[in-house]
């Protein structure tokens, strides 16, 4: 057993999960919820086993370095975190629905690592650029933050669905969305999740400058993977000011998730394949 | 209250915060999408003489990010931080300083949670009961006899409502040190060949030559490869030198800089040139020379009437990895032998033995940067991250508790509380606090 195919099992043990939430949040067979639950646990544990195992070989082959140093590396790190957030906010909020609309992310992530043509899923050494303690700082804080946003953009999702339902029936818990959280449940874990992921993506932002200051004297360069980093960083301070000042809530706030979800996508990814920078190696 | 001036509103408002965030969010897409930095013949070659000339207009290039506009934006919010938070603070600090024992009774009556018991004790002995129950799991009271009773107090996390003002003025900080980096520091480089020395680098922006007040020699320069030719590590041997004295000494890579009299060094490039560095030591004399000769051209070394040559060469890619010799005494035959980039080898000759080691010439390229506001930065930074920590995750909650003396002796207990956030989870507190104590 290598840590490719301990991997790989994760993108379908991910499948199954969003499968079987989404038959808890479709069927509202309550008993499958406990099943999902332990089921994705038990994914969680594969794939930390499997980024240990790369770990390890890395060793093997005589590099011993952190499994986050490319694109398929980071993107198993980023499903990972997802699925460790959503386990965080299932357990605090005592709610199972949510997982219906936050495990795709992470079953979409490992389906991409695993299936794209255009990554490689090698472990080759690390370049000189890359040959610094704060590579691990740096990418854990920003996964963790982009993974928080990425299940309140999944929380948005629902609330902008729960909100439609409601807005076109009187709300009664015999329909589909009945079994959703109260819109002001779903608002309230949105936000706590979108500060949660805002904190981590200001330490991640940090952490990179003082990592760029190490290896090229400049802790800002505007160079635009920076810039993207920012502007997302705008984008998520708006909404938290929007919210705690003038009161800003509802669909707003559930768009402005689903927004921020878009330039953190674009910051993570789009970045690297559109636009030219210093952080051209994480594109393959 | 005050008499509200209008421009001050102006720049006290969140509307201000919001419109300037969002304007910052916006303009800074543009600096990603055209390349920063270039020349203005690249400009006009990618985008055509009229569009070039517009976006120079719009000082959109050659560095938007340096500009007059995006400048007077970022100045925007600083002016906006500043006004906002004079505006708002003294509002904060009253309530963090308010004196609670004063609040009304009729207030805290209509306060939700709330939690109301009786007690055998008179009101005197039910306070100091629950004031020292209240201190052993933390909470620290203050008293106040009131007409028909006592009033006790208690509040934790007081200081935490200065949390988003820590933020504020976190970024302010970062600013600060921002600026002072860009007043009295410079960025600049210098393409240093092997065992020269220089004590001027060039800036990036405009060319010019800073002096360093010292000397800077490079001693050595070379590149390690993992087996699958990928580079391992740029590595420089760089001296420091002081009237000619080596001072300081450190082989840098990139990740590890140099620093010497708040001037950092940083490895950023390297240039191969075709010749080689070669180094003859007579192991008879100790006669030791050192010399830089090109490829393919012999040199005559004169104290020890050597002659040598490079007269091949393996190279991966423009690294040379394998190095062929020629050299005579005109003692034989002339020797001939190949060794590794920056090896040393013996070579036996009919009436003396040579060291000979050779390595290709290279020029290392260092970025040169001293910045005296970096750990304003940084400073700055780690106050952000305590701000954004006290401010999101921290809140100020309050308890009350009103012991009314009955007349039979007994009191009445009224427990009620507060915080400025995450209420569902005080809420909790409050449940478990009033079981703790509701027996008193």
């Amino acid at each position: 057993m290598n840590s490719s195919q301990l991997i790989g099992i994760t993108t379908f043990t991910y499948l199954f999960s969003t499968i079987l939430y989404a038959a808890l949040f479709i069927f509202k067979t309550k008993r499958l919820g406990p099943l999902a639950t332990i089921f994705t646990i038990i994914a969680l544990l594969v794939q930390t086993a499997g980024i240990g195992l790369r770990w390890l070989e890395s060793y093997q082959m005589g590099m011993g370095r952190a499994p986050l140093s490319n694109m398929y590396e980071s993107v198993v790190f980023f499903a990972w975190a997802i699925i460790f957030i959503y386990l965080i906010i299932e357990w605090k909020f005592k709610t199972r629905i949510i997982g219906a609309f936050a495990v795709p992310f992470a079953f979409l992530a490992m389906a991409y690592a695993s299936f794209s043509s255009g990554i490689s899923k090698e472990i080759v050494p690390l370049i000189p650029a890359l040959q610094s303690n704060w590579l691990i700082a740096h990418v854990v804080t920003c996964f963790i933050g982009y993974a928080a946003f990425a299940v309140a953009a999944g929380l948005g999702f629902m609330y902008l669905i729960k909100n439609t339902s409601e807005t076109r029936q009187s709300s009664n818990d015999t329909t589909l969305l009945g079994s959703l959280p109260p819109l002001k449940v779903i608002e309230d874990i949105t936000h706590k999740t979108m500060v949660f992921g805002f904190l981590w993506l200001s330490i991640g932002i940090i952490t990179g400058a003082i990592w760029a200051n190490s290896a090229w004297g400049t802790y800002w360069s505007w160079d635009p993977k920076e810039t993207w980093s920012l502007i997302t960083w705008f984008i998520y301070a708006i909404t938290l000011h929007a919210r705690y000042t003038r009161g800003w809530g509802g669909t707003k706030i559930a768009w402005l998730a689903i927004f921020g979800f878009v330039s953190v996508i674009f910051t993570y990814y789009g970045v690297n394949f559109l636009l030219a920078g210093l952080h051209s190696y994480g594109s393959n | 209250m005050k008499n509200r001036n209008p421009i001050w509103d102006f720049f006290a408002s969140v509307k201000l915060a919001l419109f300037t965030l969002f304007f910052l969010a916006t303009t800074s897409v543009i600096g990603t999408i055209i390349p920063q930095k270039e020349t203005a013949q690249w400009y006009i070659d990618r985008y055509g003489e009229a569009s070039a000339n517009l976006l120079q207009i719009l000082s959109i290039t050659p560095d938007m990010y340096t500009s007059a506009w995006f400048l007077s934006l970022l100045g925007l919010l600083c002016i906006n931080l500043i006004i906002c938070s004079l505006d708002r603070f003294p509002g904060v600090w009253r309530q963090i300083k308010a004196d609670n024992l004063a609040s009304p009774l009729t207030r805290l009556e209509k306060m939700t949670p709330q939690s109301q018991w009786q007690s055998d004790n008179s009101s005197a002995s039910s306070a100091s009961a629950l004031k020292t129950a209240l201190s052993s799991m933390g909470w620290k009271a203050k008293e106040r006899l009131l007409d028909s009773g006592l009033l006790l107090f208690a509040q934790k996390g007081a200081m935490t409502r200065t949390g988003v003002y820590i933020v504020h003025t976190s970024i302010l900080v970062i600013f600060a040190g921002a600026i002072i980096g860009s007043a009295l520091g410079f960025k600049a480089s210098v393409m240093l060949p092997e065992t020269r020395s220089t004590d001027k680098v060039y800036t990036f922006d405009t060319h010019a030559a800073v002096d360093l007040g010292f000397e800077i020699r490079c001693d050595l320069f070379n590149i390690e490869f993992y087996d699958n030719g990928m580079p391992k590590a740029y590595r420089s041997h760089l001296s420091i030198l002081e009237n000619g004295n080596v001072v300081k000494e450190k082989s840098i890579v990139v990740n590890d800089p140099l620093s010497y009299k708040g001037i950092t060094f940083y490895q950023s490039s390297y240039e191969p040139y075709q010749e080689f560095l070669v180094t003859i030591t007579n192991k008879k004399t100790g006669l030791n020379e050192n010399v830089v000769i090109p490829y393919q051209e012999q040199h005559s070394f004169e104290k020890s009437g050597l002659r040598l040559g490079v007269i091949n060469a393996e190279a991966r890619g423009q690294s040379v990895s394998k190095i062929k010799i020629w050299l005579t005494d005109d003692n034989g035959d002339p020797s001939l032998f190949w060794l590794d980039d920056g090896e040393q080898v013996t070579v036996e000759r009919t009436k003396n033995n040579y060291t000979v080691s050779a390595k290709q010439m290279y020029a290392t390229g260092l970025q040169v940067a001293k910045d005296p506001g970096v750990w304003t930065v940084y400073a700055g930074c780690a106050l952000m991250i305590l701000g954004l920590v006290v401010a999101f995750f921290m809140s100020h909650q309050r308890i009350w508790l009103y012991i009314r003396e009955e007349t039979d002796g007994t009191s009445s207990i009224l427990m009620t509380g507060n915080a400025n956030k995450n209420k569902v989870n005080f809420e909790k507190k409050f449940q478990t606090l009033t079981q703790a104590i509701n027996k008193i």
